[in-house]
């Protein structure tokens, strides 16, 4: 069963995907032709010249500004405060001329039993010997993370706002309705490898950085452009870091974080800066979070293959051992009653279907089985004017529409040949009354621009908007005008204007991929 | 009526004490095991530490630690409390250590103290078994001398019992959080096992190095009364061990450091599984259809004032079912069989408002209060005791004007105001606030004050905070800056500028300067000023040490909100959503001004390691979050239906702000 072949074939090199309207996915050439929407948001571009980079980390340049000749006691102090028992006990050893023998040779001895015992623990779990970075670009959701000039976006649950979080570690806040645009500077944010606004609230904005989550507070009214470090509030837990992902409760009331280093998910109580770990054994880390729409499951993926589905009543989890590799990305149905996933090494989706007995008020929801494979997107070969096309593979993240009828597949594709680009796949979904899968078609960008993130607008009044951050730079938005089959829409005005009406309707959009079977 | 209600308190209190009494030989072994344990002979300690374990006299002095721990847990229950005490002055901190009620703890813990060092002191065995041994003087007669290492034992536990105390007062350790994220008990104490074997470890080595120091002073003192009273001898040729040589022994500072960190680890664990139980989730039925069973009901709980953990469990529940459990919810909306009346809607909607409705009052009051004395109402404490008097002139108006309070005012008071004006009188911290008592403020508060259905927006716009703000103000300035677009007010309020310009008498005058000479020339004395300066943020977090509550109100409420858009089939909750709207609003604006002020938005520094929660340092933030949550609950739920509710324009313009993502 392969998904892709039923897809229409990827546009030519220069043209670009505009919007879906009539079940079809419209393409132009320029920019010029994008029909004027009074809808469309801010479409922005980022030269990657205009980002003023940080030349070397803070411990390269260390070397250049301090003073040598510092006492032993000093050196040590600062070893032990910037890395801690290693730094200390490197430094002792190191300076074996100034301490005496047994001290510097005991020293060494603990070294080489740590690294050793560290070495030990890296061979059970391989991720853990990765630096920080190189951990964040390979579990971010973000292809290619650390060439990105966009490194995180977010849109605003509620409004028509968003955050782009930069390669130079800049936050910018992009408003329709404002002429500012603050940015958001911190100490603390590095790295940053997610971003998310808190719900039903105008202003919160969580941050995960290298060694950090923080959570910036930024009046929409106020006309700074530079808010002060002030407005952060930093959630920091020793041993939780790199942070690789948050997540908002729906409610807005917790705050959920996790890093491939620590077994824990950190869950937030923000105003209080207190955090509860939920420890379980096995696994080595987590590595991304994914809170249900409905606020009653969070997915927690680990770096070994084992994921786990914790529910959010009582805080209890249930194992779900993958058999091939990790659980590389997931999404959860508006309803939270399913939920996609991914697998590393594998070109499937997944799916679980979770039924919560409603009125029951303890927590112990009865889980699926087993997953059930929804759509496989194995490589497709496409004939197209400029030559075959290959198309498929390995997937690297997944976004479901609010609504539940699109969704969108970013496949990697193989960076070194060139006829195997990554791409988005966009499904049209079908949750009620059975689950359905159908093709809908490629979404793609600017030649020699390959799309690295993707979000949908969370509150798109005619039908879904996926925003795409590609690696020039450039952050577009793909509308997909339809009207919901379950929002029940009010006489004419309430459907959308198309900009480009069509008669001819798709033969292929038609075509089941993925029907769930009643039994 | 809440006997039964209360029971569970109990019953869960002796169900901690009972697990805390299981785990009791776990970690006595662990103990023996640590304190005997010699890296020479590991095999050979194993097996001594095994039969030791098993004779008689473990056995015994395992069942004293029993009896300990049966106490512990019994204070655990006595002193406990959901809202935290907050001393707002060094004075107010020393009059709670002072407090008879605190002595009486104090001593208690002394004397547990000193029998788990006991029971160290027997289970460690050796030098340190016996308090007197057989010894020769240089003359050759024989006599009983006094064991010093048996002795530095016993006071230590002594010590470390009398600072656990307190500190307990300090960071105030008898404080009850409820925890934001629920889990099951086990899970909870699996998760802050790590950090009570952290906090016990590393107080019990701050206790040890403070008791070295105290031992090393004033340990002749014990020494001496110890020999006098059990008719020992001190043995001459042995070194003393209040000296430094006898003190720098790290055997003997590890077994201080083992035995402290011992007895702090049991007692903490008998606190965490308190905790932990009495905090657990409890569902109340929401109606009953047993008249009997009636006042264990959710609505009837919810409106109990005592116990105070009761109403706490009750809100609790309320925030939950309002989130969690569609059925429970369904009760809540349901109408009374014969009649059709929402009563539990009712309820539960009247007594929320009214929580919110309270705080409000509180902090306008509190905010009245400081604006009019300015920021050098720093100094006050001391003088308030002189002008009580002025108060209870007055405090007979104030009675009538505030309702009494639901919940036990924790207010920014001084030691000496509390004491004396004590009981139900009113929260209002600074007596000589002229605008508060005289009757041409009340009506505004009064509005405010009253019950909620006078929230509800047509009773005119006057009890806004917009213009309520502007009241203090009228007295001095002319009237106009009532013309606000608001409706005039009511005519009583507009008369009353002509008579109050004329009242301030001589004497009251008099009074005013005697009381201005006394703060400046108590203001000179340092030692005054150290004792009575307020401590910063802590009126804050006075004013909101009970919000978990307010919190829960909140949650509760708009939940319920939210869910009866499709759940609500008889339309129960749309009656009420005016006056819920207006009072959220108000409580909004007070909030709003509150973090205005100076302290108040400061964060509390992060303080690890210590059993104390400091959950009651963050509660403002957390209400202030909580409050624009709902807010923004209730406008996203509704959307542009909101525009069919009734309420004053300027609650309407503060609720579109909330519409559109502004504030």
């Amino acid at each position: 069963m392969c998904s892709l072949a039923l897809f229409p074939a990827p546009l030519p090199d220069g043209q670009t995907t505009l919007c879906e309207s009539n079940n079809e996915l419209l393409s132009g050439s320029d920019a010029e032709e994008r029909p004027k929407q009074e809808l469309s948001p801010l479409s922005l571009f980022f030269p990657r010249e205009s980002l003023k980079l940080h030349s070397r980390t803070e411990s390269s340049s260390r070397a250049a500004f301090l003073d040598h000749s510092e006492t032993l006691w000093m050196r040590s102090a600062a070893a032990w405060r910037d890395s801690g028992l290693t730094g200390l006990l490197t430094e002792i050893t190191n300076s074996h001329t100034e301490v005496p023998k047994c001290l510097s040779v005991s020293s060494g001895c603990t070294l080489a039993l740590l690294q050793w015992v560290s070495s030990f623990h890296g061979s059970l779990f391989p991720h853990l010997t990765l630096s920080s970075e190189d951990m964040i670009a390979e579990f971010s959701q973000v292809l290619n993370w650390s060439d990105c000039v966009v490194r995180a976006f977010a849109w605003h649950p509620h409004t028509d706002k968003f955050a782009v979080a930069l390669l130079d570690d800049s936050i910018k806040i992009y408003n329709p309705k404002s002429a500012t645009t603050p940015t958001l500077k911190h100490r603390l944010q590095r790295s940053v490898a997610a971003v998310q606004w808190k719900p039903l609230c105008a202003s919160a904005l969580a941050v995960a950085c290298q060694n950090c989550v923080l959570v910036w507070h930024v009046d929409p009214c106020s006309l700074s452009t530079r808010p002060s470090s002030g407005c952060a509030q930093v959630l920091s837990h020793p041993g939780h870091s790199p942070v690789t992902s948050i997540a908002w409760s729906p409610s807005g009331s917790l705050l959920a974080s996790a890093s491939p280093m620590d077994t824990a998910v950190m869950v937030w109580d923000v105003a209080a800066e207190s955090c509860v770990p939920l420890q379980r054994v096995g696994g080595g880390g987590v590595t991304f979070l994914s809170w249900s729409p409905d606020g009653s499951h969070v997915l927690a993926p680990t770096p070994s293959a084992l994921f786990r589905v914790w529910e959010t009543r009582m805080w209890t989890c249930e194992r779900w051992p993958c058999v091939k590799g990790r659980c590389q990305s997931g999404c959860w149905s508006p309803d939270g009653s399913r939920l996609l996933f991914t697998v590393q090494g594998e070109t499937v989706i997944y799916a679980l279907t979770f039924t919560d007995a409603p009125g029951i008020s303890t927590g112990t929801s009865k889980g699926p089985q087993a997953a059930a494979v929804v759509a496989d997107l194995s490589e497709t070969s496409f004939n197209t004017a400029h030559g075959d096309v290959i198309v498929g593979g390995e997937i690297q993240s997944l976004a479901w529409d609010p609504r539940g009828e699109r969704l969108a597949v970013l496949l990697k594709g193989d960076p070194q040949a060139a006829d195997r680009p990554a791409i988005i796949a966009v499904f049209k979904t079908r949750t009620n009354p059975v689950f359905e899968l159908l093709p809908c078609g490629f979404v793609q960008g600017e030649a020699d621009a390959e799309p690295r993130l993707m979000q949908f607008h969370p509150s798109f009044q005619h039908g879904a908007l996926l925003t795409v951050c590609w690696s020039s730079g450039r952050i577009t938005h793909v509308p997909f005008y339809f009207l919901s089959a379950g929002v029940p829409h009010f006489g004419l005005s309430g459907s959308p204007l198309l900009p480009r009406p069509q008669e001819r309707c798709s033969a292929l959009a038609n075509q089941s991929l993925f029907t769930e079977m009643i039994s | 009526m809440a006997d039964c209600s209360a029971q569970v308190i109990c019953w869960r209190a002796a169900a901690s004490i009972a697990w805390a009494v299981l785990l009791l030989p776990p970690v006595t072994a662990v103990f023996v095991i640590l304190s005997r344990f010699s890296l020479l002979h590991p095999i050979h300690t194993i097996s001594e530490c095994f039969s030791l374990l098993t004779s008689a006299g473990a056995i015994f002095s395992l069942i004293l630690l029993c009896g300990v721990i049966l106490m512990v847990g019994f204070l655990n229950l006595e002193y406990y409390t959901v809202i935290p005490t907050i001393a707002c002055s060094k004075i107010a901190l020393l009059g709670q250590l002072l407090h008879p009620r605190q002595f009486v703890n104090s001593s208690a813990h002394c004397i547990m103290g000193i029998i788990v060092a006991w029971c160290c002191a027997v289970t460690i065995g050796g030098r340190y078994e016996t308090i007197g041994y057989p010894c020769t003087h240089s003359d050759g007669s024989t006599h009983m001398c006094l064991n010093e290492y048996h002795l530095i034992l016993l006071l230590a536990g002594a010590f470390v019992g009398f600072s656990h105390s307190l500190l307990g007062v300090i960071h105030n350790m008898n404080f009850v959080s409820f925890h934001t994220v629920q889990q099951y008990k086990y899970l909870r104490f699996k998760g802050s096992l790590p950090l009570v074997v952290k906090c016990s470890a590393t107080q019990a080595l701050y206790s040890v190095r403070n008791y070295v120091v105290v031992y090393f002073f004033l340990g002749y003192i014990p020494k001496a009364w110890i020999c006098k009273t059990l008719n020992l001898h001190l043995n001459s040729s042995i070194h003393p061990l209040d000296s430094i040589a006898g003190l720098l022994d790290l055997s003997l500072l590890y077994h201080l450091w083992i035995s402290a960190t011992f007895l702090l680890f049991t007692w903490y664990i008998t606190l965490l599984l308190f905790r932990i139980f009495v905090t657990e989730v409890y569902n109340f039925p929401v109606q009953s259809s047993f008249t009997e069973e009636a006042h264990q009901c959710l609505p009837k709980v919810l409106t109990d004032k005592e116990p105070m953990i009761l109403k706490f469990l009750a809100l609790q529940d309320l925030a939950l079912l309002s989130q969690h459990s569609p059925s429970r919810r369904c009760e809540v909306f349901s109408l009374s069989q014969p009649g059709g009346h929402p009563h539990n809607w009712n309820a539960i909607s009247r007594e929320c408002l009214s929580l919110l409705a309270d705080l409000t009052q509180r902090l306008v009051a509190y905010h009245d209060t400081v604006a009019t004395n300015g920021r050098a109402k720093s100094l006050s404490t001391g003088s308030e005791r002189k002008t009580s008097s002025e108060t209870s002139v007055t405090s007979g108006t104030e009675d009538l004007m505030s309702p009494r309070p639901t919940l036990m005012m924790k207010t920014p008071a001084s030691v000496f105001a509390r004491s004396i004006v004590g009981g139900p009188q009113s929260p209002l911290t600074a007596p000589f606030t002229p605008d508060l008592d005289s009757p041409f403020a009340s009506p505004s508060l009064r509005r405010l004050t009253a019950p909620v259905e006078q929230c509800s927006p047509w009773h005119g716009t006057v009890q806004s905070p917009h213009v309520m703000r502007r009241v203090p103000k009228l007295w001095s300035t002319s009237t106009d800056s009532q013309a606000n677009g608001s409706p005039p007010p009511s005519p009583a309020s507009v008369a009353s500028p002509q008579q109050q310009t004329s009242k301030p008498s001589l004497l009251a005058q008099f009074l005013q300067n005697r009381k201005e000479q006394v703060k400046h020339f108590l203001a000179k004395r340092v030692l005054i000023m150290y004792l009575f300066n307020k401590l910063p943020e802590a009126s804050s977090q006075a004013l909101f040490a009970d919000s978990q509550a307010h919190i829960w109100a909140l949650e509760g409420i708009s939940y319920l909100i939210q869910a009866s858009f499709s759940e609500d089939q008889f339309g129960v909750v749309q009656t009420a959503l005016p006056s819920i709207l207006s009072c959220m609003l108000v409580l909004q604006e007070a909030v709003d001004r509150h973090f205005k002020l100076p302290h108040a938005s400061s964060k509390p520094l992060r303080s690890a390691s210590s059993m104390g929660d400091p959950t009651y340092k963050t509660l403002r933030f957390a209400l202030r979050a909580t409050l624009k949550t709902a807010i923004y609950r209730i406008t996203t739920t509704f959307g542009d239906h909101l525009n069919a509710v009734q309420m004053s324009a300027e609650h309407r313009k503060r609720l579109q702000q909330f519409v559109e993502y502004k504030d």
